[in-house]
């Protein structure tokens, strides 16, 4: 056995005093396994050591939550006894270094996050960052992102009904995967970690362990270097079959009553779920190595305490219910062993051939895993840049409008989307490319959105403004689809915890995003964080995912961002000022890059969407679309394609120009279409309740024009918009 | 009119088929794959997923399951049988309908919608259809269909071609050829036209809400003619 000394400690990961730390603790030297089970349980990707003191001031709580942050996933109550369970997670630093299998296995762990509290998936969602389309990887990268996801969920067959795509040079050596899922569960059966009672049977079920992964969640909590290649052995290999199986037979277990608690082997594997069932419990836990099912030969007590194999679940049951339970596995094929007990002792205990190998109490791994109140700098609000006329000059709206759509964050992402099955289960009523992906609830009449939203260049420039613009772009896009905001997931990706801006871009995005979710009651109930978003020193831009859900309390009430019929009206909610720092018009035409993002008004932000909401119960809405990246006519251009309509816009009555005006990214903004019967009620509700709103255009057949300074069919402007990825990826 | 819906390990297709059988009046039955008998049923269908992982080949190991040899029998003595996605690469796997489905020519999955050209509608499948053109929707990465130069003049000759894919006006030529198939066939039948093989998944087509509403004509003729 390897004599464990500070080397080996740091060797793992730890650091000096926190293996001093270990020592006194246990008043002894740890053995190899113990190393190994500290070192994963004190990680940063477990431990949430640099971030745990921050995200306990994240708004977590509302009447619809169920269950906030520290289960498996999120639960929040869509009436009747329907409950929704939900969850974003990182899979960032395997998929770098091996993007199929990195991505598919960060889908399939948020699966069984979800499948684990008794909720069958309904639908996936993901974001995903790449770098530059110009750097060498980024394309095969992105190829094997998305195979990785569709391969996975496909397979399983639950819809990805939304998603993000984002590229940035700040990702060039760190790209990022989140993966988010909902599940559909009856809130009065749903199924939490908590173990409860002595000498109740643990049981291991699922494929069987391998070494594969070994030290994942060690490797996510590190930053890259040259050797970064030599780790792909860390990278899990994903079996979506036995995934599929996984849950069908769990999920048939769950109809009975034999089950106490229930956890997935995710990221450090055995290690962290049983320590994590039996905290929770306040118990013991004794288990006996030998009994779990091996795929490889002379495997370790550290092996497979360590070993991330994916697809396997522990599972506490209630006693005498192992022959009823061990026939629904057996029916599904999967492996079934009962590997243990649980204790009154407060300790983890492991045998390996009758020899006791470990022995650690449980509170020093969850309890006493250190926390760190990490140094930190605040970030200045960039000085506001002054637009000269001559800078406009020169510049015509057509060839803007042209450069933006087939700017690659703002260009169609059909060629990935299409590549994931989205209609499967015959509950999709909006596909991916819309405001928000929207399934039905399976026989009823309700309907849940979701969308995913990051924006890292305004939370570059100014990471607390930034952090309250998501949560508002998520309850946009919810709002534009007809659905009322619940709740909100998120992933933190951040770069590294230890240099002061990074922390301080961190600790301003939560701040940003409590500040919003708060106003909006618009709660957080589950997420994760990814630190050491980082090689050779250049770490990312500060990237939270944000994920939201809404309910629809009757989908046939659904709005779309397509034009529906030539001669209705356009209308726009919301204040123009034309802000342009920070917005996709002035580093994509005028090559700016700094400035302040734009100001969030959360007074604005819930009047607007509020009063978008109420518009559309009254039915006086044909089309919906917020105004995000490129502003509005980059937003109406959209809504042309998609409607295949044209649209004649009115001449601005506004004292800023007409690019600020077409292309500023001014917040808390939607377009809507009205019909033109309705259009005095419209404005008589909007000035009751003193909206800010412009009237925009008429819809026409097929021309987007405005004036004599723009003209274009709608045939000629889909072009860019439309192929620019597809060309990029077959080039 | 009683249907049987055949569950593989694997099968992810298996409750919207049920869905969709119900709604246009099936008493539809779900059947497990290691059963060895079928109850009395009027249709049996395979439905789409990944059956067995698809390894191997996709529907390969499906093709030899226990179950398997129940539906063969059932269709040589003339029985409905119908194959959609997954279903009709385990059709061809049993050697129920000839040809085989390779990877798409492009090599991605593929989600959309697809219009199709019903080309015989001499059969119970189709019969009663009033549209020429079918919109439905597609989601598959293996559904490039092939088969030799003597087994396609077999196929042509006995009127064995279902559905070709084709564009909105029912062009059926190569630009309308979303994954590389020989002559378009997105579904062919066996030479007695009791079985059906196809790509496209009607039963994601049956409500104006989701992708669209022909899949409901494929069903609504279906329990007609039966």
């Amino acid at each position: 056995m390897v004599e464990v000394n500070e080397k080996i400690a740091i060797e793992h990961g730890l650091k000096k005093d926190e293996y001093k730390k270990i020592c006194d603790l246990l008043k002894r030297t740890p053995n190899i396994t113990e190393l190994g089970i500290f070192s994963a349980m004190w990680n940063e990707h477990c431990s949430y050591k640099s971030s745990r003191l921050h995200l306990k001031k994240l708004h977590t709580k509302g009447k619809q939550v169920i269950q906030g942050p520290g289960e498996n996933a999120g639960v929040v109550d869509i009436d009747d006894d329907d409950a929704i369970v939900f969850k974003i997670e990182s899979h960032n630093h395997p998929s770098f270094i091996e993007p199929y299998q990195g991505a598919a296995t960060g889908v399939g762990g948020i699966m069984r996050d979800v499948f684990t509290m008794g909720a069958r998936p309904i639908a996936n969602l993901n974001s995903i960052h790449f770098g530059s389309p110009k750097h060498e990887k980024t394309r095969n990268l992105l190829r094997g992102v998305v195979k990785g996801i569709g391969g996975y969920g496909n397979c399983i067959g639950v819809p990805t009904i939304a998603g993000q795509t984002c590229f940035d040079e700040s990702y060039n050596g760190n790209i990022l995967v989140n993966a988010m899922t909902l599940g559909l569960v009856n809130k009065n059966k749903i199924f939490y970690s908590k173990a409860a009672g002595i000498n109740k049977p643990v049981i291991y079920v699922g494929s069987k362990t391998g070494r594969d992964g070994i030290h994942g969640a060690s490797m996510a909590s590190a930053i890259f270097d040259e050797k970064i290649e030599e780790k792909k052995p860390t990278v899990q290999v994903g079996d979506p079959f036995t995934e599929k199986l996984l849950l069908e037979a769990c999920l048939e277990l769950m109809a009975g009553k034999s089950i106490i608690s229930i956890q997935d082997m995710g990221a450090a594997g055995l290690t962290s779920s049983s320590i994590e069932m039996a905290s929770k419990g306040d118990l013991g836990i004794e288990i006996d190595l030998t009994k779990v099912p091996c795929r490889e030969e002379n495997m370790t007590p550290y092996e497979i305490m360590l070993s991330e194999s994916q697809e396997r679940m522990l599972i506490v049951l209630e006693e005498g219910r192992e022959n009823e339970a061990q026939k629904i596995f057996e029916k599904w094929n999967l492996d079934f062993a009962v590997i243990g007990k649980t204790t009154d002792s407060k300790n983890i205990e492991l045998f390996f051939k009758k020899e006791k190998v470990a022995e650690i109490p449980i509170d020093f791994l969850a309890e006493n895993a250190p926390m760190y109140d990490r140094k930190w700098i605040k970030t200045k609000l960039p000085k506001e840049n002054k637009y000269s006329k001559n800078q406009f000059k020169s510049l015509k709206l057509i060839d803007c409008l042209k450069k933006i759509l087939i700017e690659p964050n703002v260009a169609d992402k059909e060629w990935i989307w299409s590549q994931y099955d989205h209609t499967v289960m015959g509950d999709t009523i909006q596909k991916p490319g819309g405001n928000a992906g929207v399934v039905r609830v399976h026989n009823t009449n309700k309907a849940v959105a979701a969308s995913v939203d990051s924006s890292a260049t305004y939370c570059y420039a100014h990471p607390l403004t930034g952090g309250k613009q998501i949560v508002c772009e998520s309850w946009r896009n919810m709002i534009s689809v007809g659905a009322k905001p619940i709740a909100i997931t998120n992933c933190l990706n951040f770069g590294n915890p230890e240099k002061e801006k990074n922390m301080g871009e961190f600790v301003e995005c939560v701040e940003g995003i409590t500040e919003a979710s708060k106003y909006l009651n618009y709660p957080v109930v589950s997420g994760n964080v990814s630190f050491y978003n980082e090689t050779k020193d250049k770490g990312i831009k500060p990237t939270p995912s944000i994920g939201g859900i809404g309910l629809l309390s009757n989908y046939k009430n659904m709005m779309t961002m397509e034009l529906k019929k030539e001669g209705n009206y356009l209308i726009v909610i919301g204040k123009t000022e034309g802000h342009l720092d920070q917005s996709t018009f002035s580093r994509v035409i005028l090559s700016e890059f700094n400035g302040p993002p734009p100001e969030i008004n959360l007074f604005n932000e819930k009047q607007n969407g509020m009063i978008v909401l109420n518009l559309n119960k009254l039915n006086l809405i044909e089309a919906c679309h917020d105004v995000s990246l490129g502003g509005i006519l980059t937003a109406v251009t959209k809504m042309s394609i998609n409607g295949k309509k044209g649209v004649k816009l009115f001449t601005i009555e506004n004292l800023v120009n007409k690019f600020e005006y077409f292309f500023g990214e001014d917040q808390g903004r939607y377009i809507i279409e009205i019909k033109p019967e309705n259009l005095e009620k419209v404005e008589s509700l909007l000035k009751k309740d003193s909206i800010h709103y412009d009237k925009l255009g008429l819809v026409e057949s097929n021309y987007i024009s405005y004036g004599n300074d723009l003209k274009i069919s709608i045939d000629q402007i889909k072009q860019g918009y439309k192929n620019w990825l597809k060309e990029y990826m077959v080039n | 009119m009683k249907s049987s819906v055949i569950i593989f390990p694997g099968s992810n297709c298996d409750r919207d088929m049920d869905v969709a059988l119900k709604k246009f009046g099936f008493k539809n039955q779900m059947v497990w794959h290691n059963d060895a008998d079928i109850p009395k049923s009027d249709l049996i269908v395979l439905p789409g997923g990944f059956s067995y992982g698809d390894y191997l080949r996709c529907g390969s190991i499906a093709g030899k399951s226990k179950i398997i040899k129940s539906v063969i029998d059932f269709a040589n003595s003339g029985g409905l049988v119908l194959g959609i996605c997954n279903g009709f690469q385990i059709l061809t796997e049993t050697g129920l309908l000839p040809g085989i489905l390779q990877q798409n020519k492009y090599l991605n999955f593929i989600c959309k919608n697809v219009f199709v050209k019903i080309k015989n509608k001499e059969n119970k499948y189709f019969k009663n259809i009033k549209k020429e053109i079918l919109e439905l929707h597609i989601a598959h990465n293996e559904g490039n269909y092939f088969c030799s130069k003597d087994e396609l003049k077999s196929i042509e000759d006995n009127n064995q071609i279902a559905v070709t894919y084709c564009d909105q006006k029912g062009d059926d030529n190569e630009e309308n050829n979303p994954n590389g198939a020989l002559k378009n066939i997105a579904g062919i039948f066996n030479k007695d036209k009791n079985i059906l093989g196809m790509m496209p998944h009607p039963e994601r087509m049956i409500d104006p809400f989701l992708s669209g509403e022909d899949g409901s004509l494929f069903f609504e003729n279906l329990i007609g003619s039966l």
